[in-house]
């Protein structure tokens, strides 16, 4: 069912007073779970897990010819799909305008956050490169799959290995796997998602809350040094977001990241052992 | 769990289930005969109180019935009626002439549009379609609340024995409470009551095969609201 005109009214009031129905603080997360090794045939894979919402990531590792801008770089492909299983509102057939933006939103905060060394991935240049696929699949969606995309695809590609690459032929062996991992940096891009519901900012909604937004701002944050950076900030959905709005939502972001990042960091690391 | 509670504990089944031999039963609902046996077609509760055994599934979608009362938003408008989502396999439709009062033809939308919700009677069903009416006492445009959505086959348990279940958590909780036979329940009253009131509804659910429920949900409601006048003292 799309969300009730009363249970609208009802999110909004409770908004203005600061309040939300399950009694969380307007920028508190639900808790999130990291599981790894969840595909057998894939050379990375997570499961997130926020509140009710969950997602599973695969990262598959192939050869391809490099575009001929970028002759001595690895290429990156992201792919979402939310299955009929997920929610009632969704249905099979190839991917809705929603589930290609999620993969957009996912793909840019990673591709610009210079989290994977691409010059690291060339085998031969101008010949073969290494091509990463991150491919994302909605289990169940109770609002903020944005979020847990992205943090599935960084713990996948974290966790992902080289499969065994046979030079003479030139082929990928499938199936058999190298200790090497996946040439990443320090930069690890951290997603956030900022809802506008009524007047209020909020983080992390729930599937009604998400459906009373009316806009929202994508940030990926990583922090190499002591600075913040902003990798990528994307706006979606149709109303517009202020000069006032920008500036909380640029305060809360760093907020957030000091606050969620390091715990999901200890997690995965100690998932890598 | 007494004695009472212990004896109609039913078992449960799932579909291929061998339930009982054949010879001296017959299959009813959701059963079918098959090698001299009785087997179950859907998952859920056995009913073996007759030679006619039936199951009473706990699981699956909506399926609308004559005569069933259902809360459904409107989806569309169109010139003489509403398109309304209730949870069933097809939509359904509330047309103009089912509305007990004078409604404007061109102003269709002022009386409910698009998200809004209502409380309905089905009266008619025909392959690909429902009629609905708003023709008997009770049914209209919900105001205020919320709507939360259970799984319809639930819907016996909330609403319990003569509606004690369902009233007990409107006791105790002190809200208005509409549950739909399609499993869309509206719930109003202020914010705390409202959320106990769809805990309390959610515990039903989890625990709707589980004997002794209702014991569980007074110990549940009562010890809230317990917690909740200790915190006034302070």
């Amino acid at each position: 069912m799309n969300l009730p005109n009363i249970n609208k009214k009802r999110i909004e009031s409770l908004l203005s007073q600061d309040k939300r129905l399950d009694e969380r603080k307007l920028f508190d997360y639900r808790d999130i779970i990291i599981e790894t090794g969840i595909s057998g045939n894939a050379e990375g894979s997570a499961r997130v897990r926020i509140g009710k919402t969950e997602v599973i990531v695969g990262v598959k590792l192939g050869t391809q010819t490099p575009y001929t801008d970028h002759e001595d770089e690895g290429t990156m492909i992201t792919g979402m799909e939310f299955s009929p299983m997920c929610g009632e509102r969704y249905e099979g057939g190839p991917p809705k305008i929603n589930a290609i933006e999620t993969a957009r939103v996912v793909d840019r905060g990673i591709r610009e956050s210079g989290f994977i060394d691409w010059k690291k991935l060339c085998i031969k240049e101008g010949e073969t490169v290494w091509s990463v696929a991150i491919d994302i699949y909605c289990v169940n969606d109770d609002g903020n799959v944005l979020d847990a995309s992205s943090i599935g695809a960084v713990a996948a590609l974290m966790m992902t290995r080289f499969p065994v690459y046979d030079e003479k032929e030139e082929k990928v062996k499938f199936g058999e796997w190298t200790n090497d991992p996946l040439p990443l940096t320090e930069k690890v891009p951290f997603a956030m998602t900022i809802y506008k519901v009524g007047d209020k900012l909020l983080a992390d909604p729930n599937r009604e809350e998400e459906d009373a937004a009316k806009a929202r701002v994508t940030l990926a944050i990583s922090k190499p040094g002591k600075e913040y950076m902003i990798n990528s900030m994307q706006k979606g959905e149709l109303d517009t977001i202020n000069g006032e709005d920008l500036k909380k939502i640029l305060e809360e972001s760093e907020k957030i990241y000091d606050k969620i990042f390091p715990e999901l960091d200890k997690q995965i690391k100690s998932l890598q052992k | 769990m007494t004695e009472k509670t212990n004896k109609k504990q039913r078992k449960i089944v799932i579909p291929g289930e061998i339930i009982v031999s054949a010879e001296d039963h017959l299959p009813g609902d959701f059963t079918r005969k098959e090698d001299g046996n009785i087997i179950a077609n859907r998952y859920g509760l056995v009913d073996d109180s007759g030679r006619i055994i039936r199951i009473i599934p706990i699981s699956g979608a909506f399926e609308p019935r004559r005569g069933n009362t259902v809360i459904g938003r409107v989806e569309d408008i169109t010139f003489n009626g509403w398109v309304i989502h209730i949870g069933g396999p097809y939509t359904a439709f509330l047309p103009l002439a089912e509305c007990p009062r004078y409604i404007d033809r061109k102003a269709i939308n002022e009386f409910a549009t698009i998200g809004d919700v209502l409380n309905l009677k089905i009266w008619g069903i025909k392959k690909g379609s429902i009629d609905l009416t708003l023709k008997s006492r009770g049914l209209g445009k919900l105001e205020g609340g919320r709507v939360i959505k259970i799984n319809s086959h639930k819907v016996p348990r909330v609403i319990g024995k003569e509606g004690s279940m369902i009233n007990l958590i409107k006791n105790s909780t002190n809200t208005e409470i509409t549950v739909g036979q399609n499993g869309f329940i509206w719930i109003k009253g202020d914010f705390e009551g409202e959320k106990r009131a769809e805990e309390a509804i959610n515990l039903v659910v989890k625990e709707a095969t589980s004997t002794g429920l209702t014991e569980k949900i007074e110990e549940f409601l009562g010890g809230k609201v317990e917690k909740i006048t200790e915190e006034v003292k302070e």
